[in-house]
């Protein structure tokens, strides 16, 4: 991954009507990076991600890919980015195998029919496209958005009504990707894809940029408290319920105690002790830090930060 | 070029594979000819005089009105414009490609109805083929320039059959098809004269039957040739690649245009 921006927006704005669906963002996406871009509905993921892929037109600020600008050189765009939409459309007689031809054709593309197998439907590759199920029907447009190689890929909620292994095969099939420099800006919903896959992630809030950083800068800069899981053997921990001056709360749940610290250190050894001195065994400990979910929940409901 | 003849080829496909697309290109359209060459003929000698030109009309008729601009409405609502178009794919691609293939499904449709007719129902065969091939054309750029522009301001499903049974329905009564325009009453003819199935049937009598032509043939001609070039500009003028971003270069009444060239020959062809 190269700090190069290949994406680049610039005080954006989108508006309909008198409705501001995006109030002039800005950021930069790097060349090789995996970008997530989160937000709750209605937030401006969409809007972005269609200004950006050309669908539609900004109404204010600046955005690049490649030093192209996506609504005045959207022909000269087709062959370099390739945008895996959400709701899949093709026509309903397609079979995989001519959507593969008839696009890669319009892309001076080679068919890459091995995505298809890859992807896991190349045993549906005679099957129209109405009769593939909503996973199938998914995993051929992704397979169309990379097959002709682009250096920047629009995923928006891939991973949406796949199967886990298919969720395995995409999140691998996008590092080897990304290994080959390809930029992949990566909206979607859930947390944990975002947080696994992403180099960097921007959270979006009514239209305005309320988080932008790694997942572990993102997560760092909350109030998320650590949650610290404990189970021993004689229950020393919870009859009577023991608790720490670095504890900020706790719960009991099945046979684990669970406290709730910013000061993990403090209290893993407060932890220890008390054990010690009852004599008594650790069986399990889990030690998890804040999530991007939590982070993201906490943005979210406070209505965001710059 | 290449990925025009794939695209092509998967759109000629579909025409087949398609049940709707199906019907409304050959088993309608077929239909309908064996039902009215059993009995059109029977109750009225003079109707095999006219029976091939009546029933290729009534089949291009049918493939364009009622089959071209249904997909394409769905299309765009479903999305598959937007998959086209971060794909590349042109807009001329999506609105020329139905009508090649429309065109030549009915080629396909007239070359057996001109074929079976004299040997099922002793109908009269075109004493002029070049005029015949021609009028076809005129009559199959003309429906389905048409078609395509219905397809492209069309807001809805709903709104689509209104739009092309307002052609449909009038072309099947005035059009020449079942009253002869000489039969019809002045005023009646005059208006009939907007519709391109009355132009296709007075260039087929005069340049493909042998017939005399109601008025100029050739003006039909023009006229259906015009009509055809004016709505498929008219379509790529005002076409929309998302039913969701519904911003278009015009206002959808100037699709009204297109009926310019036959209006304008009210006053000429007499």
């Amino acid at each position: 991954m190269s700090a190069t921006p290949i994406v680049t927006l610039q005080d954006f704005r989108k508006t309909y009507g008198t409705f501001t669906a995006v109030d002039g963002i800005s950021f930069d996406i790097h060349e090789g990076e995996i970008f997530g871009l989160l937000g709750p509905n209605g937030a401006g993921k969409t809007s972005t991600l269609e200004c950006l892929e050309g669908l539609r037109r900004p109404d204010g600020g600046t955005m690049k890919i490649a030093g192209l600008d996506p609504a005045a050189d959207s022909l000269k765009l087709r062959n370099l980015i390739g945008v895996q939409l959400q709701a899949a459309g093709l026509p309903e007689s397609i079979t995989p195998r001519e959507a593969m031809r008839l696009f890669c054709s319009y892309h001076n593309a080679a068919p890459r029919y091995d995505l298809l197998e890859r992807l896991g439907i190349s045993e549906k590759s005679q099957t129209q496209f109405y009769e593939l199920s909503a996973g199938q029907q998914r995993r051929l447009v992704l397979a169309l958005a990379v097959a002709h190689d682009p250096k920047v890929l629009f995923l928006d909620e891939p991973t949406a009504g796949l199967d886990v292994a298919s969720r395995v095969e995409l999140h691998s099939l996008m590092k080897e990707l990304q290994a080959r420099g390809t930029t992949i800006l990566l909206a979607t919903h859930d947390m944990a894809e975002a947080e696994d896959m992403s180099d960097r992630v921007a959270i979006l809030l009514k239209g305005r940029l309320a988080a932008i950083g790694t997942p572990m800068q993102i997560t760092a800069t909350g109030a998320g408290l650590t949650r610290i899981s404990v189970r021993t053997e004689c229950d020393s921990l919870l009859h009577p319920v023991i608790t720490f001056p670095s504890v900020q709360h706790f719960k009991v749940e099945e046979q684990y105690i669970i406290y709730f610290s910013q000061n993990v250190g403090a209290t893993l050894a407060d932890i220890i002790a008390s054990i010690n001195l009852h004599k008594d065994t650790i069986i399990d400990l889990r030690v998890e830090r804040p999530s991007l979910e939590d982070r993201f929940l906490e943005i979210t409901s406070r209505g965001g930060v710059r | 070029m290449k990925a025009f003849m794939n695209h092509l080829a998967f759109e000629f496909g579909s025409g087949v594979r398609n049940k709707n697309l199906l019907l409304m290109n050959y088993l309608f359209p077929l239909g309908f000819y064996l039902l009215m060459g059993f009995i059109m003929p029977a109750i009225n000698q003079p109707f095999r005089e006219m029976l091939i030109p009546v029933m290729v009309v009534f089949a291009i008729l049918s493939a364009a009105m009622l089959g071209i601009p249904d997909p394409l409405v769905n299309a765009r609502e479903n999305g598959i414009f937007r998959s086209y178009k971060i794909n590349g794919v042109p807009a001329l691609s999506i609105l020329v490609i139905p009508v090649i293939t429309t065109t030549l499904h009915l080629l396909i449709i007239a070359f057996i109805i001109t074929v079976s007719a004299p040997l099922l129902f002793a109908a009269t065969m075109p004493v002029y083929l070049s005029g015949f091939i021609i009028t076809f054309l005129a009559m199959a750029i003309a429906s389905c320039g048409i078609a395509v522009l219905i397809g492209v301001v069309s807001s809805s499903s709903r709104m689509t059959v209104l739009w092309s049974q307002l052609i449909f329905v009038p072309s099947m009564l005035l059009g020449g098809m079942m009253i002869p325009y000489s039969m019809l009453p002045g005023a009646a003819g005059k208006i009939s004269q907007i519709m391109p199935a009355t132009h296709a049937m007075n260039a087929f009598k005069g340049l493909s039957m042998g017939f005399q032509p109601d008025f100029s043939a050739w003006g039909s001609i023009i006229i259906l040739l015009l009509t055809g070039i004016l709505g498929f500009g008219l379509a790529l003028f005002l076409f929309s690649w998302d039913s969701r971003n519904t911003r278009r270069r015009g206002p959808a009444w100037l699709a009204f245009l297109v009926l310019l060239p036959s209006i304008v020959g009210i006053f000429f062809l007499g």
